[in-house]
């Protein structure tokens, strides 16, 4: 079986955005960047898969600048054998991204493509399911746990106040949730080995793909600050504030 | 303006979110209609026809329907979509779940977590984990919208009973199957809808301390949450993280306990009425947000709290 995982580069988790004074948008200058959080769990689980036996292959792919680079390479050091870069300069939105993955599993024929729930920049939420809906696939968001059966994926799901599983057919597309797995860090050896693994370059020419912007920003904000409060000293002092001030107890 | 909302629901009842996602629909217009997709859902379709501001009910009643499959419920909305000007539904784990599809389908770029309307077209959401606000504005003839559910309030029920009417379903996708759930029991409000969230970090050492939290929940008839952090560690489920990738929460008063303040839980919190921070690090960031911060051992302020208030 072959995997196609795709991946975002995206703000560091640690680091605190900041909204440009213009209002175009948040400062990326100098910013440290990283490979997003869920698209790690959606390696790791696919280098899980092929250490198990069960994939023959998997394919790392970024939509992007050409620094998306970094990330794919930081995949290839995880245990992926191969990368494809959709080079854009064009802010990708997510609509644009399935579009191009779509092109990418044409070409690539997967029976599964694994992709992080959410990217924590733009926080959409969408690719996964996008992707699916494109290609006729089924589809398991949030995954919680995947096991391969035959030509079926049981996948449990996060849902609100528990757990569902389901089972979809392969080629199917699925969504990775926190809990799926602990990615593995990178090591040094595993840095220089990836260096040497193939990284192709599509375009979105190439892959037939319009990937200008539909929705316009129109300005980006800080959000209202919180009014810092009190310390209060001691139990007695908070629940006498609860009560009396805020009156929320 | 004719706009299509959908119901979220265990074909017994329809959930709190809908009634929010039909607040934020009157936003954009004032012929609302909602969409009951389930199996045997009568009850849910009569109380959908109840809610406030709704003009008619569209109810389509079959198997496939049956556990809200995102292939089938998105194939079932497209095929109404192209009388509306705008489709919208809460942003829940099922609304996340469908809604990209719907949007793929008609070619819509989908508005993810829309806090506020600006007009019928312009949108704002929260990015990088509520850091900031962005503005949208969407071309797309058919709107496709998730809404965060704290930012609206609930429609009012129990007005006159809107016209139902029955829809065709869409053809069954046969590739996804349904074969089980495991629902958490729990006596206390949902996490998402409680007036009162207790919520417990890194600092809690290990899933048996959240007795802890549970004891001074009970006393408050609140809901538990946990950071991310607690999540990882796996003190906790993951449905009781509260966060940037968990669920985003607005009760009147939210009880940090525990919890150092990162980035990605404050952004699902932040819009709680009040918030109040125990712990024992007094550099901590919650102690930024929060109106009323005690800086002491939770081992010892929880139960201390819990039985002062008997």
């Amino acid at each position: 079986m072959k995997i196609l995982v795709a991946v975002k580069r995206v703000i560091d988790y640690n680091v605190k955005p900041r909204v440009k004074s213009d209002g175009s948008g948040v400062d990326l200058a100098n910013v440290k960047m990283a490979m997003n959080p869920f698209d790690e769990i959606a390696v790791e689980e696919a280098v899980r898969l092929k250490e198990a036996g069960v994939a023959s292959e998997v394919v790392v792919v970024s939509a992007g600048t050409a620094q998306s680079q970094e990330v794919l390479r930081t995949a290839l050091a995880m245990g992926a054998d191969r990368a494809v870069l959709v080079e854009s300069d064009v802010e990708l939105q997510p609509l644009a991204v399935a579009k191009l993955l779509a092109g990418v599993a044409a070409r690539e024929n997967p029976q599964l493509v694994l992709l992080g729930k959410q990217a924590i920049d733009n926080d959409a939420g969408q690719t996964g399911q996008k992707l699916a809906a494109l290609l006729g696939w089924p589809q398991a968001t949030f995954a919680f746990k995947t096991e391969v059966d035959g030509q079926q994926l049981l996948v449990t799901r996060e849902i609100d106040g528990g757990l569902e599983r389901v089972a979809l057919d392969l080629p199917a597309v699925v969504t990775t949730d926190l809990r799926l797995n602990t990615p593995r860090y990178v090591t040094l050896p595993n840095i220089m080995k990836a260096k040497k693994k193939p990284l192709d370059t599509l375009n979105p020419e190439t892959l037939g793909v319009d990937v200008a912007p539909r929705l316009k920003v129109l300005e980006v904000t800080e959000p209202p600050a919180r009014k810092g409060g009190v310390m209060v000293p001691d139990v007695a002092a908070l629940i006498e504030k609860l009560r009396n001030e805020a009156k929320v107890i | 303006m004719t706009i299509l909302v959908i119901a979220e629901h265990d074909n017994a009842s329809l959930k709190r979110a809908t009634l929010n996602a039909v607040t934020a629909a009157a936003a954009a217009g004032n012929d609302i209609h909602l969409l009951v997709a389930g199996h045997g859902a009568a009850a849910v379709a009569e109380q959908a026809a109840k809610v406030a501001g709704v003009a008619e009910v569209l109810v389509a009643d079959a198997p496939e329907y049956a556990h809200g499959l995102p292939e089938n419920l998105a194939a079932l909305v497209v095929s109404l979509a192209s009388s509306y000007t705008h489709v919208i539904a809460a942003s829940t784990a099922v609304g996340k779940n469908f809604m990209p599809r719907v949007a793929a389908l008609l070619d819509s770029a989908q508005i993810s977590d829309v806090v506020a309307f600006k007009a019928p077209d312009v949108f704002v959401r929260p990015i990088y984990a509520g850091n900031a606000l962005a503005t949208v504005q969407s071309s797309d003839a058919i709107k496709v919208i998730t809404i965060r559910p704290t930012a609206f309030d609930a429609a009012a029920t129990g007005s006159a009973a809107a016209p139902t009417r029955a829809v065709a379903s869409a053809p069954a996708f046969d590739k996804a199957r349904f074969v089980g759930q495991e629902l958490t029991k729990s006596s206390r409000p949902e996490l998402a809808a409680a007036n009162i969230v207790v919520s417990g970090g890194r600092g809690m050492q290990n899933g048996d301390n959240f007795k802890l939290l549970d004891a001074l929940a009970d006393k408050l008839g609140a809901a538990v949450g946990a950071s991310r952090a607690a999540v990882d560690a796996g003190f906790v489920p993951n449905d009781y993280q509260v966060g940037q990738t968990g669920k985003i929460v607005a009760p009147q008063l939210y009880i940090a306990v525990g919890i150092s303040g990162a980035i990605q839980h404050l952004a699902g919190m932040k819009d709680s009425k009040v918030i109040v921070a125990i712990n024992k690090d007094s550099e901590a960031p919650i102690f930024q947000v929060a109106d009323y911060g005690l800086n002491a051992d939770l081992f010892e302020a929880v139960p201390a709290l819990t039985s002062a208030l008997d």
